[in-house]
Formats: structure tokens, C-alpha cells, sequence
């Protein structure tokens, strides 16, 4: 529970620092490292004056971004294990998105694909990927423009529960639509 | 066995000795085969500069799994001719001596020097005068004349690795020494970092960042900061892998549909789709001869490793045993194959000799979580993120998996590590 604690703190200290800071907060500062050439010894050693561009690290900030926007539609549908298939209890999802998105061609949503935890990061994003194109499709077979929609996709980076349980995974296996 | 656990506690401690500078701990574990003995005591006033270079380089030579260091004080400087029987006795067959010298413009002269112990002869020493700052990289760079010395490769010591932090909500893209020291913030963000790559010259890092709510690849140039998004098509863009030149690299974009491998320039320009398939195509990397591109795709049903020729065409499948490989990297003499096998729950970090046609895959870890493997440009260690006591970290290993350094971090997960080419 130590660990959880510390993690919480961690994450509330962090959260904190983020919404108070108008100034970067750079853990490291920039730091200036031209390196010194290493010179012959006793029995030549090889030198090395390239350092100076190679070891200096500017830090950038990107934390301003905003999160996503959920529609205000129901927006989950969740999918099983390996699967990309839109079950039939989420036809009510679909069917009220693609009616909102008929009945104003101006409104566009994303759709974001997720994946469980497990696995490479690249892989999972193409499997979040090809979730978020199946939503995608059914929401266009109910009369959405496939121009209103942008399947995009979070893999196993942006889970909705912590854990490593199959109950958390079935909840991290999703697609979420946003308002864009 | 007790006598090198011993060792390892005192080099722990040597190591933790400067803690206002160490941020990392290394902790190593198993005990490898051949390995040359060599001593490196402190150098004359050792730790003047806030470091220890002699901890560094033993704690360097150690983790590449080629050297057992052996203990022994000896009061040696690299003016000092060292007493070979005394050495010979102690069963080392080299050793390095120095000192560090403040200057009167604020640095310090690192010196140092190598002995052969068997033959009793001078392999050759260096000089470097650094600020205080670049004592770790003076020191990194002594082991790495070391090692190139006594091995004949060369060394890794004085490398960079790139890896990706997340403390909370909060994501950041680092860029530490090879021992996991000295990381320094290259990009912070509020949202998810991943699959950084290092430029072959070593002063680029592409990336793929959610900052714009979907998956947009990255060039940034380390020392200044500049950025710009090479790939932000419609859908999801990742996955970046250089081409040897530097002018290009492979991403994988769902612009089209599905996930696919495109070849792109480095400025965005022309993207050119190198192959097409139902299927999802992704983490492509170059071969070091830039013949082959090595990539991840379930065109077969599972997911597997495959390769093509580097401009594209038909692909061949390189894993066959079990039903889900995936994240291939491979290492420099494109001699071995490093990915991660899935059997059952466990994701296990296994190699794969491509120069034996009939070879068979051996996992070189005992754990379970292993992700993201990253060749050292010289070919003789991996590091890899796995999971220890519920957080990520990361680790380095042989190739025979014998020496595990973890390079641990004190507060945030540590993920996606690759590792930085010769030259810094």
C-alpha cells in the first residue's frame, strides 16, 4: 500500500505543480556540456572534439495541451479480448452518435481506440487503431460522413482503470468518441 | 558466490558514496563467463570533483559483462609504476590507475592509465581537463578506451539513451548517459511520449506524441530544442525508424486505412507507402547494412516478425516458434535478432541468431513484463524496460543474459529506452 500511497502522492504533487506553475518546470536544468577533448597519452589515445552539439540537452514544455473533449452522447463501447468487433449491446452508442452526427453535418467527433496493458505500445496503438475504424464503420453504415469522423488511436497509453485484472483489462479494451 | 556478492555491495556503495550527484543506483546481478579480472582503485583525490570516476569506470566495465573488477587499494596515480607482482598476485591481469586534478580555471584534469599485469607493459593512458559536469563523460570515456583496448570492440560507456518517464499525469522524454545517470528533460508533456529513435548522428530524436490528442511523429533536435511533426495525417501516426543516411524514416500511418509502413522524409516530405497488406504492419527498423527492414505485422493471424528490403516489396517471416513476437530490433553486424515473445502471460525478452538458419530462440530474462529492447551500437548489450515491484524500469543485459544492470529511477516509471549511436 506504500507504494500505492507514494504513487498517489506522486501524482497529486505532480497534478499540483502542473496547475499552479506559469513557469517550466524542468527537472533538469539546461545544461551546458561542451566537452573536453581527450588528448593523446602514453601511448596515443584516440580524441574525440565532436562532443560540444552532442551533449547538450534543451528542454522543451509541452504541458499546456488540453484532454479530450467526451461527447455528451453515450461514448463508450467496449470490446473483447483481441477483438475489434462491435458487439450488439453497444448498437444503442453507435445508433445515438450516428443520428447526432446525421442530423448536423457540421458536428465531428474522433473516435479513440484502446487497449489493455499488455503488449508493446506501437502494437496495441494499431490494434487501438483498427478498433477505433471498426466504430468508425458502423457508425457511417447508420448514416454518419466518414468526413466527420477521425479514427485515431491511444493504445495501451491512456488506460480508463489501473490494474492487472482481467475485469481492468475488459475496461481498458475500448473505444471512447470525442467531440472535435 | 559470497565474495562477489560482497563486491557488489561495495560497489553499490561506492556508487551511492557522491548521492547529491547519483541519481541512479546500479544493481547488477548474475555472474557472467569468461571475464577478464582487471583493478581499478581510486584515483588519487577520486571524488575532488563531486564524482568518483574510478566507481564510474568499474561500475562501466562491470555492467558489460566482459570484466571482473578486483578489489584492492593501491595508492597508484598513472605516474606511479605499479607493483605487477603485487597485482599478478591479486589475480588481475589489468589495471587502470589516475587522478583528478583541480585546475585553477575551476575543471579538472582527468588522468589515467592502463597496464597489461600479465606482461607487465603500458596499453596507453588519457587526459582530459572537464568541468564538473563532464567528470561522468571523462570517466565513461576511460572505459570505453578500456574496454576497446582489452576486448578489441568498442566500448558503449560513453553512449546516450532516450527513454520516456511518466510521473503521474506527467510524461517526459529524457536523455541520460548510458548507466541511466545524468538524465536531463528533452521534452515534458501532459500527454503520452513513446517509440523515441535515435538520428544515426546522434543529435535527432524522432518520437511519437499525443500532445495533439492523437498519435503525431516528432523530430527534435536534442541540443536546441527544435521540433516539428514530420507525420500528423489523418488517423494515427507512429512508430518512427531512421534510415541509415538520415534522410528518411520508416512510420507507420493509418492515413489510408489499417495500420501501414510508408517511408517518409525526415521533413515530411513524399510519403511513399512501402507495402501493403490487410493486415496491421508496424515497428519497422532498418538493419545497420540499411538492406532489410525488420517490422511487426499479424498478416499471418498472430503477431510475428517479418522483413522486407529496405525500398520495399515482398516479406519474408523470421519467427516462427510461439504465437505472438513482436518490437524487432536488431543488432548492428545484423547477426542477431532481439524481440519480445510472448508465452501464455509472460513477455519475454529472447534472441534470435540470423545467421543460423536453423537456429532456435532463447528468452534471456526470468521476468515478465519485458518491452521495447534497444541494441547498444556495439552489439554486446540490450536495455530493455520490464516491470520490478509494480513499476517500470529499466534494465541493461549481456547477450547471454548472464549480467543484468538496472538503471532505476526514484520516483517515475521508466519506459521505451533506446539506445544512442557511437560518437558523442
Amino acid at each position: 500500500m506504500n507504494t500505492f500511497h507514494r504513487t498517489l502522492l506522486t501524482a497529486v504533487a505532480a497534478a499540483s505543480l502542473a496547475a499552479c506553475s506559469s513557469v517550466k518546470l524542468d527537472d533538469a536544468p539546461v545544461e551546458s556540456r561542451t566537452g573536453g577533448a581527450v588528448v593523446a597519452g602514453s601511448q596515443g589515445a584516440t580524441g574525440n572534439s565532436a562532443a560540444g552539439s552532442q551533449t547538450r540537452v534543451a528542454s522543451v514544455d509541452v504541458t499546456n495541451t488540453a484532454g479530450s473533449a467526451m461527447s455528451n452522447l453515450p461514448h463508450v463501447v467496449y470490446f473483447d479480448y483481441d477483438s475489434t468487433i462491435v458487439k450488439d449491446e453497444f448498437r444503442p452508442v453507435i445508433e445515438v452518435n450516428a443520428k447526432a452526427l446525421s442530423s448536423d453535418r457540421k458536428r465531428h467527433m474522433a473516435v479513440e481506440g484502446h487497449t489493455d496493458d499488455r503488449g508493446s505500445s506501437e502494437y496495441n496503438l494499431a490494434l487501438g487503431q483498427r478498433r477505433a475504424e471498426a466504430v468508425v464503420k458502423s457508425l457511417t453504415l447508420l448514416g454518419a460522413e466518414p468526413a466527420q469522423l477521425e479514427p485515431v488511436s491511444f493504445g495501451k497509453e491512456r488506460p480508463a482503470v489501473q490494474g492487472e485484472s482481467e475485469s481492468a483489462w475488459a475496461k481498458n479494451r475500448r473505444a471512447e468518441l470525442a467531440s472535435r | 558466490m559470497l565474495h562477489r556478492r560482497q563486491f557488489c555491495t561495495a560497489a553499490g556503495l561506492g556508487l551511492l558514496a557522491p548521492a547529491a550527484f547519483a541519481q541512479f543506483r546500479v544493481e547488477i546481478s548474475g555472474v557472467g563467463g569468461t571475464q577478464l579480472p582487471i583493478a581499478v582503485p581510486k584515483f588519487r583525490n577520486d571524488d575532488q570533483g563531486g564524482q568518483s570516476p574510478s566507481a564510474i569506470i568499474r561500475a562501466d566495465l562491470e555492467r558489460s559483462g566482459a570484466f571482473r573488477i578486483v578489489e584492492g587499494a593501491g595508492n597508484l596515480d598513472e605516474t606511479t609504476a605499479p607493483a605487477m607482482a603485487e597485482w599478478r598476485a591479486r589475480a588481475a591481469d589489468a589495471l587502470v590507475a589516475g587522478s583528478v586534478t583541480r585546475l585553477a580555471d575551476g575543471r579538472f584534469d582527468v588522468r589515467s592509465k592502463l597496464w597489461d599485469v600479465v606482461k607487465g607493459s603500458d596499453l596507453g593512458g588519457q587526459s582530459a581537463a572537464v568541468e564538473a559536469g563532464e567528470l561522468r563523460l571523462a570517466a565513461h570515456r576511460i572505459a570505453d578506451f578500456v574496454y576497446e583496448k582489452l576486448t578489441g570492440d568498442k566500448g558503449v560507456f560513453s553512449t546516450r539513451i532516450a527513454y520516456v518517464t511518466r510521473a503521474g499525469s506527467r510524461y517526459s522524454l529524457r536523455v541520460a548517459d548510458a548507466d541511466g545517470e545524468n538524465g536531463q528533460v528533452a521534452l515534458n508533456s501532459g500527454q503520452p511520449i513513446i517509440s523515441p529513435a535515435w538520428s544515426p548522428n546522434g543529435k535527432e530524436l524522432a518520437y511519437v506524441s499525443f500532445e495533439r490528442q492523437k498519435a503525431v511523429v516528432f523530430v527534435h533536435t536534442v541540443a536546441t530544442g527544435e521540433r516539428r511533426a514530420i507525420a500528423d495525417f489523418r488517423g494515427s501516426n507512429s512508430a518512427p525508424a531512421w534510415s541509415v543516411d538520415g534522410q528518411h524514416l520508416a512510420v507507420t500511418l493509418s492515413r489510408d486505412g489499417g495500420s501501414q509502413l510508408f517511408l517518409i522524409g525526415k521533413n515530411g516530405e513524399s510519403p511513399r507507402r512501402l507495402a501493403s497488406s490487410p493486415a496491421i504492419d508496424t515497428e519497422a527498423e532498418f538493419s545497420a547494412d540499411g538492406r532489410y527492414l525488420y517490422f511487426t505485422s499479424d498478416r499471418g493471424g498472430s503477431p510475428q516478425i517479418y522483413r522486407m528490403a529496405a525500398g520495399g516489396g515482398a516479406a519474408e517471416r523470421v519467427t516462427f516458434g510461439g504465437s505472438y513476437n513482436i518490437s524487432p530490433t536488431v543488432s548492428a553486424d545484423g547477426r542477431t535478432l532481439a524481440y519480445i515473445a510472448r508465452s501464455g502471460n509472460t513477455f519475454r525478452l529472447s534472441l534470435l541468431d540470423l545467421s543460423n538458419p536453423g537456429a532456435q530462440p532463447t528468452a534471456i530474462t526470468d521476468t515478465g513484463d519485458d518491452e521495447h529492447p534497444s541494441f547498444a551500437p556495439n552489439g554486446r548489450l540490450l536495455v530493455y524496460a520490464t516491470k520490478a515491484q509494480g513499476r517500470s524500469v529499466l534494465m541493461t543485459t549481456t547477450l547471454d543474459g548472464k549480467i543484468k544492470a538496472r538503471l532505476p529511477s526514484q520516483t517515475a516509471d521508466l519506459r521505451e529506452p533506446v539506445w544512442g549511436p557511437f560518437g558523442r
